[in-house]
C-alpha cells in the first residue's frame, strides 16, 4: 500500500516524458470542464423537485401540502417547485444553501426528522430558518417570479393593493412578513406580531375540544 | 351498485310498511324517476355538475339579513389555515392586528364564553371562524329564496 503510494508520488513528481506540454494543458482543461460539469450536474440533479421529494419526509408532509396551494396548480399553469423557493439563483448563494441543506439530508439519514412526529417537532425550527433567510435576502426567491414593479395594483383585490401600497412599496415589510405559510401548513407556536390572539390559543383550545 | 340500491330501497319500504306509515305509493311501486328530487336527476344517476365559480373577492361588506347574522366573508379565503396550530383570520381580525390590516375587529361577542364572561382573547368556541362565516360565490340559487327582511315585514304589516 505504502510503496504503491510512493510510486504514484514519484510518477507525479517526474516531469512528463511522454506527453507534450500542449496535451497536458488541453487535457487538464478538458478534465476541468468535465469535473466542473459533473459538479454542476450533481448540483442540477439535486436541484429538482424529484430529488427533494425523493425522501418520504418531504413527500408526505410539505409536498402534500404544497399540492393544495396556488403554487402547485393555478389558472396560469406556472408552477413553483421546491428549489424555486428554497434555493437561491446566484451561484455562491446556491452553494451556501446546499451546505445548509445537507444538514437536512443528514437529518434524514441520522433520523432527526425521519418520522412525522420528529418532523413536526423540528418543523418550527426549520420554518424559522427559512423565514430568517427570506427576511435577510428581502424575499429574493419570491421576487425571482413576482416583481413588485410589475404589480398592477388596480388589478389586485382591494385588500392586496392596500397592503402592498402601504407596506411593500414603502419597503417597510417584505413578502415573507405577510405571506408566511404560502406553500405549507404552519406549525404550532409561530411567533407572530400579535401573539395573543393567534393559534397559541391551542392550550385553551385543547381543553375546549376535549370537553 | 344498482342491486345494492334496490335492496336498500326494499329494506326502507319494508320498514315503512311495518311501522304503518306506508302510503299508497308502496302498492304502486316507485320508479327511480319518481325519486328525483331537487337534484332533478334520478337518484341512481349523477347529474351534470354546475360550473364552479371563483370565491367572491369584492372586499365590500355585505348587508346582514338580521342583526344576529354572522356577516358573510366579502373576500376569498382559499388556502387560509384555520386549525389548532394557526388561525390565519386572526392575523387580520384580532384586536391588535386591525391597525395594520384595517379589517373589522372580531366583535365583543367573540370574547365571551358561554356564561357571558369576557375573556382576554378570543373564546375557544369562536376560534373556528368558518363554522359561522362563509365566503360567497356568484351563482344562481338552486331553490328560490322566500326570506323576508324584518323591515319589509314591518312595512307590509302597516
Ligand atoms: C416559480 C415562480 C414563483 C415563485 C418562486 C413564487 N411564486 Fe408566488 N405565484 C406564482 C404563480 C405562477 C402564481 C399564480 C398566479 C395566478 O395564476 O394567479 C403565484 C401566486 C402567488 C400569490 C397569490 C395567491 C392567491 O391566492 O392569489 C401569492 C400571495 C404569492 N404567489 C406569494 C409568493 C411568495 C410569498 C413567494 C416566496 C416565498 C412566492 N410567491 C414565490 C409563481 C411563483
Ligand atoms: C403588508 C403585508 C404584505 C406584504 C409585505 C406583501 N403582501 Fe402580498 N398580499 C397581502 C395581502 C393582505 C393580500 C391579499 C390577501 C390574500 O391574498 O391573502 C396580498 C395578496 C398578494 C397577491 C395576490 C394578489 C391578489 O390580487 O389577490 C400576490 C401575488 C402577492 N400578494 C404577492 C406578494 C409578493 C411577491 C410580495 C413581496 C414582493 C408581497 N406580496 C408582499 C399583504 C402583503
Ligand atoms: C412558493 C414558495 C415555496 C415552494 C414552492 C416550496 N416551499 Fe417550502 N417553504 C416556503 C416557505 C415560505 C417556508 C417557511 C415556512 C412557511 O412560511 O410555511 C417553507 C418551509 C419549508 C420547510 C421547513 C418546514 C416547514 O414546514 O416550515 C421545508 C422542509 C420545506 N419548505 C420543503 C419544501 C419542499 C420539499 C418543497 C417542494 C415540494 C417546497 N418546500 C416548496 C416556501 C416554499
Ligand atoms: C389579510 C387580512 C385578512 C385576512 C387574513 C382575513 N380577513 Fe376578513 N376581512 C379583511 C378586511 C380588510 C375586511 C373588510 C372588507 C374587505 O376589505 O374585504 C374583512 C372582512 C371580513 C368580514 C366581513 C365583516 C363585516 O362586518 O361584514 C368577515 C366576516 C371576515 N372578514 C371574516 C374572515 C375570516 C373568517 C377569515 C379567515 C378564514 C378572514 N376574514 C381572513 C381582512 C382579512
Ligand atoms: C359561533 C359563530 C361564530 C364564530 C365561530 C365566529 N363568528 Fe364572527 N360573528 C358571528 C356573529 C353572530 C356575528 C355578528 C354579531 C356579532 O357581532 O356578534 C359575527 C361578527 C363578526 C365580524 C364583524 C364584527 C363587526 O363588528 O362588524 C367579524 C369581522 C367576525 N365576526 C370575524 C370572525 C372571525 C375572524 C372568526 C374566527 C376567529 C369568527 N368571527 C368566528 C358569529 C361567529
Amino acid at each position: 500500500m505504502w510503496s504503491f503510494a510512493k510510486r504514484i508520488w514519484t510518477t507525479l513528481r517526474r516531469p512528463s516524458a511522454y506527453f507534450s506540454l500542449g496535451f497536458l494543458t488541453i487535457g487538464s482543461f478538458v478534465a476541468g470542464i468535465i469535473f466542473w460539469g459533473g459538479f454542476n450536474t450533481a448540483m442540477e440533479l439535486t436541484n429538482t423537485e424529484t430529488f427533494c421529494v425523493g425522501c418520504h419526509e418531504m413527500r408526505e408532509n410539505v409536498f402534500a401540502e404544497l399540492k393544495t396551494t396556488i403554487h402547485y396548480a393555478n389558472r396560469s399553469g406556472v408552477r413553483a417547485t421546491c428549489p424555486d423557493c428554497h434555493v437561491p439563483h446566484g451561484w455562491t448563494d446556491k452553494i451556501g444553501r446546499k451546505v445548509a441543506a445537507s444538514k437536512e439530508v443528514w437529518g434524514k439519514i441520522f433520523g432527526t426528522i425521519n418520522t412525522p412526529e420528529k418532523f413536526n417537532a423540528h418543523r418550527l425550527t426549520m420554518a424559522q430558518h427559512e423565514w430568517a433567510r427570506f427576511k435577510a435576502n428581502d424575499s429574493l426567491e419570491c421576487r425571482n417570479c413576482h416583481s413588485e414593479q410589475s404589480m398592477d395594483f388596480t388589478r389586485q383585490s382591494l385588500r392586496a393593493a392596500e397592503a402592498h401600497q402601504r407596506f411593500l412599496v414603502t419597503g417597510e415589510k417584505t413578502c415573507i412578513d405577510c405571506h408566511k405559510g404560502i406553500a405549507h401548513q404552519l406549525p404550532k407556536g409561530v411567533a407572530t406580531t400579535y401573539p395573543q390572539d393567534r393559534g397559541d390559543q391551542a392550550a385553551d383550545l385543547k381543553t375546549y375540544l376535549s370537553q | 351498485m344498482r342491486g345494492y340500491d334496490r335492496s336498500r330501497l326494499a329494506l326502507a319500504l319494508a320498514f315503512a310498511a311495518l311501522t304503518g306509515v306506508a302510503t299508497a305509493a308502496v302498492g304502486q311501486g316507485i320508479t327511480e324517476d319518481d325519486l328525483a328530487t331537487l337534484r332533478k336527476t334520478a337518484v341512481v344517476d349523477n347529474p351534470e355538475p354546475p360550473v364552479m365559480r371563483p370565491q367572491g373577492n369584492t372586499d365590500l361588506r355585505q348587508v346582514r339579513n338580521y342583526p344576529e347574522q354572522p356577516p358573510v366573508i366579502p373576500h376569498k379565503i382559499e388556502g387560509y389555515q384555520v386549525d389548532a396550530s394557526f388561525n390565519k383570520c386572526l392575523t387580520c381580525h384580532s384586536r391588535t392586528a386591525i391597525e395594520e390590516s384595517q379589517a373589522p375587529m372580531i366583535s365583543i361577542t367573540h370574547f365571551m364564553d358561554r356564561d357571558g364572561q369576557f375573556l382576554a382573547s378570543i373564546s375557544p368556541r369562536r376560534y373556528f371562524c368558518n363554522q359561522c362565516h362563509v365566503p360567497q360565490h356568484e351563482v344562481r340559487d338552486p331553490v328560490e329564496n322566500t326570506f323576508v327582511d324584518v323591515d319589509s315585514l314591518l312595512q307590509d304589516g302597516q
